[in-house]
Parts: C-alpha cells; sequence; structure tokens
C-alpha cells in the first residue's frame, strides 16, 4: 500500500508520516504530480494559515490536482478546511470539494469556563458516518488544534462542540477529510488512519 | 466537551531524564521513549520534554532524541530548552516536535514570539512563564528561578498573548517542589484574562491539587513531573478521580 502525503509549506508533516509507517505503510512526503496520482492513498495534511497556503497549491498546480484525484484522500486539519468552499481565514476560495465554508471561532464570553482559542486539546465527537469511524464509539476523544472550523452541512461525517456544533470529519465521494489530528490521538486516532488504509475503492 | 489536560514533564539531560527538585537536586530517572510511551498508554494528554543540558553537544543529542520520540509516541509533545532562534525552533519541527516551548529567550528577546509564530503559527509557540511571588507581587524568572527579570507576572502574560503565543505553560517557583498544592489564585487571575489556553505547572502532590486546580485555578491542562515519574500518582487513578469530581477528562 503506498501512500502519498502532500508535501508543502505547512507544519509538521512528519507525525503523519511516522503514524502511517507505524501502521506498516509505505508512506511517502512529496510533492510530486505522478508520485500523488499513481499512490493507493493520498494525504493531505496541514497546519498553517489557508490563504497563503492556497496561493502556494494553485502556484504548484496542486490545486487542481487535488480535486481530480480518484483514490481515497484524506485531508487532515488545515487539510479539510481547503477542501472546503470558502475560508474566512485571509478570505480565500479553497478547493471546492466539500460544499461547508470555514468560519474563525468567535470568543463567547458568557462561557463558563471561559472559551479559549485556539479550540486546543482532546474533544468529543458524535454522530459518526463512513467506514472511516468503523469500531471507533460515539463520544470518542480526539486531539483538536485549531482557530477557525468548518460549519455543518451535507457533508457532515462526524460532529465536534466548540461550543456550537462543527465538522469534526466531511466526506464527499472518496474524498474524506478530519479536522482533528488522528496521527496525534492515541490509539483512536490510529484506528482513523487504519480505517482509512482499508478503505475499499469506488465504494 | 474539551477535557483537561493532564500532563507529565520530562527533564532531559544527554538523553536521559532526569527532574529536578526545585529545580537543583538532579536524579535519573530514565529513558525519555520508553517513559513517554508508557505515559501515554496510561492516558497522558500531552507530554513535554525539557532539555536541560545547554551545550552544543547536548542539543545534537536532543534533536536526535526528538525523532525517536516522535516515532514512537502518538500524543501531542512540546519540547523545550535552549531554544533561542528560529533554526533552533526549524531544527525541532523538523524532527517531528508538535510545539516548542520557549522561557528565558522570550523574556531577553519577546520579538523571538512574534518571529516564531509567523514562521510555525500560534499553535507551534508555549511561552513558559517561571514567576515568584515576594510581597504580594509576582516577578518573572530566569534560568530556574536563579535570575530576576523585572518583569510583572500578568502583564508579561498579556505581552506573550498579543505577540500572538499559542499557549501559557505559567510555572510557581513558590509553588515548585512543594507538593502542597498549584498556585491557585495566580492561576485564576490568568485564566481570566488570557484568550489562549492556560498550562498549570509547580506544586501537584495529591490528586486533590489537581481537582482545585481546575476548579479554582481554571487552568486548562495540569503539568507535574517527580509525582508521575515516582508512581506517587497513576494517571489512570488520577482521570478516574478527577471525572468523580465533575471534571471532564478524557
Amino acid at each position: 500500500m503506498k501512500v502519498a502525503i502532500i508535501k508543502y509549506n505547512a507544519g509538521n508533516i512528519q507525525s503523519v508520516d511516522y503514524a502511517l509507517r507505524r501502521l506498516g505503510a509505505e508512506a511517502s512526503v512529496t510533492a510530486d504530480h505522478d508520485e500523488i496520482r499513481s499512490a493507493d492513498r493520498v494525504i493531505f495534511p496541514g497546519v498553517g494559515e489557508a490563504s497563503t497556503t492556497m496561493d502556494y497549491l494553485r502556484s504548484h498546480r496542486l490545486d487542481q490536482l487535488i480535486t481530480e484525484l480518484k483514490q481515497p484522500v484524506l485531508g487532515i486539519c488545515l487539510g479539510l478546511q481547503l477542501m472546503c468552499r470558502h475560508s474566512e481565514e485571509g478570505d480565500v476560495a479553497c478547493l471546492g470539494i466539500f460544499e461547508e465554508t470555514v468560519k474563525k471561532f468567535v470568543l463567547q464570553h458568557d462561557q463558563l469556563p471561559s472559551m479559549k482559542i485556539p479550540h486546543m486539546g482532546w474533544n468529543t465527537i458524535t454522530g459518526l458516518k463512513t467506514n472511516l469511524f468503523d469500531n471507533v464509539p460515539e463520544g470518542e476523544y480526539f486531539y483538536f488544534v485549531h482557530s477557525f472550523y468548518a460549519t455543518s452541512g451535507a457533508d457532515t461525517a462526524a460532529s465536534c462542540s466548540y461550543p456550537a456544533p462543527f465538522s469534526a470529519a466531511l466526506q464527499k465521494d472518496n474524498f474524506y477529510a478530519v479536522q482533528f489530528h488522528p496521527e496525534k490521538s492515541g490509539t483512536a486516532g490510529s484506528k482513523i488512519l487504519e480505517n482509512f488504509l482499508q478503505l475499499k475503492i469506488n465504494q | 466537551m474539551l477535557s483537561k489536560r493532564i500532563i507529565p514533564c520530562l527533564d532531559i539531560r544527554n538523553g536521559q531524564t532526569v527532574k529536578g527538585v526545585n529545580f537543583v537536586n538532579i536524579r535519573e530517572v530514565g529513558d525519555p521513549v520508553e517513559l513517554g510511551r508508557r505515559y501515554s498508554e496510561q492516558g497522558a494528554d500531552e507530554l513535554v520534554f525539557l532539555d536541560i543540558t545547554a551545550t552544543h553537544e547536548g542539543r545534537k543529542t536532543f534533536v536526535e532524541l526528538v525523532k525517536r520520540i516522535a516515532f514512537n509516541l502518538n500524543i501531542p509533545f512540546t519540547v523545550g530548552g535552549g531554544i533561542s532562534e528560529l533554526k533552533d525552533a526549524d531544527a525541532l519541527l523538523a524532527a517531528g516536535a508538535d510545539k516548542i516551548s520557549i522561557n528565558s529567550s522570550a523574556i531577553k528577546n519577546p520579538q523571538l514570539i512574534d518571529d516564531l509564530v509567523r514562521y510555525f503559527g500560534s499553535q507551534f509557540v508555549v511561552v513558559a512563564i517561571d514567576a515568584r511571588e515576594e510581597n504580594n507581587h509576582w516577578e518573572a524568572t530566569m534560568h530556574g528561578g536563579r535570575i530576576r527579570t523585572g518583569k510583572e507576572l500578568f502583564s508579561w502574560a498579556r505581552e506573550v498573548e498579543n505577540r500572538g503565543a499559542g499557549e501559557i505553560l505559567f510555572t510557581s517557583m513558590n509553588h515548585d517542589g512543594t507538593k502542597n498544592g498549584f498556585a491557585n489564585e495566580a492561576l485564576a487571575h490568568l485564566a481570566g484574562m488570557l484568550t489562549i489556553p492556560l498550562i498549570a505547572s509547580g506544586g501537584a502532590g495529591t490528586m486533590e491539587h489537581f481537582a482545585d486546580l481546575f476548579i479554582n485555578g481554571k487552568a486548562d491542562a495540569g503539568l507535574a513531573a517527580s509525582i508521575f515519574h515516582f508512581g506517587e500518582i497513576a494517571i489512570p487513578d488520577l482521570k478516574h478521580y478527577l471525572r468523580n469530581a465533575g471534571i471532564n477528562v478524557r
């Protein structure tokens, strides 16, 4: 099983690579179009800023490449946000794979204890859909770090609340995405990556 | 609901873990990768690895260690110690660190916070503040509490937040090593004024201290070292205790 991890100007991609290798997958971090197209699975990771990252993807023609992929694709964190229609972060049009849009968390001072931004730490997810969550119980904890979130909509495959509901996961056709970091979410996170590797193509 | 985090901290010297009680006496306690993995299995929410070697050779050993930790650990971890410029942070990011923690270097050069945030994002930057209280005045200190900085704790914390740090790790030097509980009054004040998450350190001795920290100190996370390393408190027991006290933990 060959997994291509899309390389771009993002933060800690190394951890995704390590997590896949722990599962026995042959992972490579690459920006090579042919290598990405021919991989069995593609992971679109990322930590960074939306508008500069979209600029980077466009200048390397990765935007078109990603939307045309036919194999299972998994977006992680910023990857999920960039797969949406639009992001408030830098007011930028994104890849438009998912209908949902990305908004900034707004501080709500009536929250007790007071709400902090970024949404950082372990939170529960519910309303689990798709085979990505096979053998993952409702209410399981995953590790999140983000200041922007994808709205809930038709593609929502899991929800989280902070304090209002948002999309913890999205899915449409062969495109999957999670807002949390499966590579940093202990055994539950490993299960998500394992499920992703086992997804049936054209399911 | 977002859970409160329990964070064991491992001090590293020459690639091995140590714990300085009150940052002075140092004892060896084992292999960081093995300890890290054990903590992850027990339900630790994150880990912090602080390099206290601070020599050039020690730095290289530490970066190699961070690679091994990243490869073997499936929970987030922060690394700190001796980071004074962007290239130090870059080497640690490349090795697989999720966050870096800076302390003295931020006090000497506050612009470093802005620079790190601009290059790596706020989620990558934790600013540690070691402070001491004297006559109702909290002052930030450097080098394990040995050097005064003239910076008042709360205004420094505000500045750190304004410069874009993603989290603050506050250690009370009055409480560190005492096992008499956290500095809850100062913590509650910090938690109330900050919009970024607050990690509390210094003073953990019992499970009740963690309940007090989350209920009265209002912190988002509690960090401790020796009580975990020497098995005085097992993390599964602590989580169970906190859950029964009505605190949301994983």
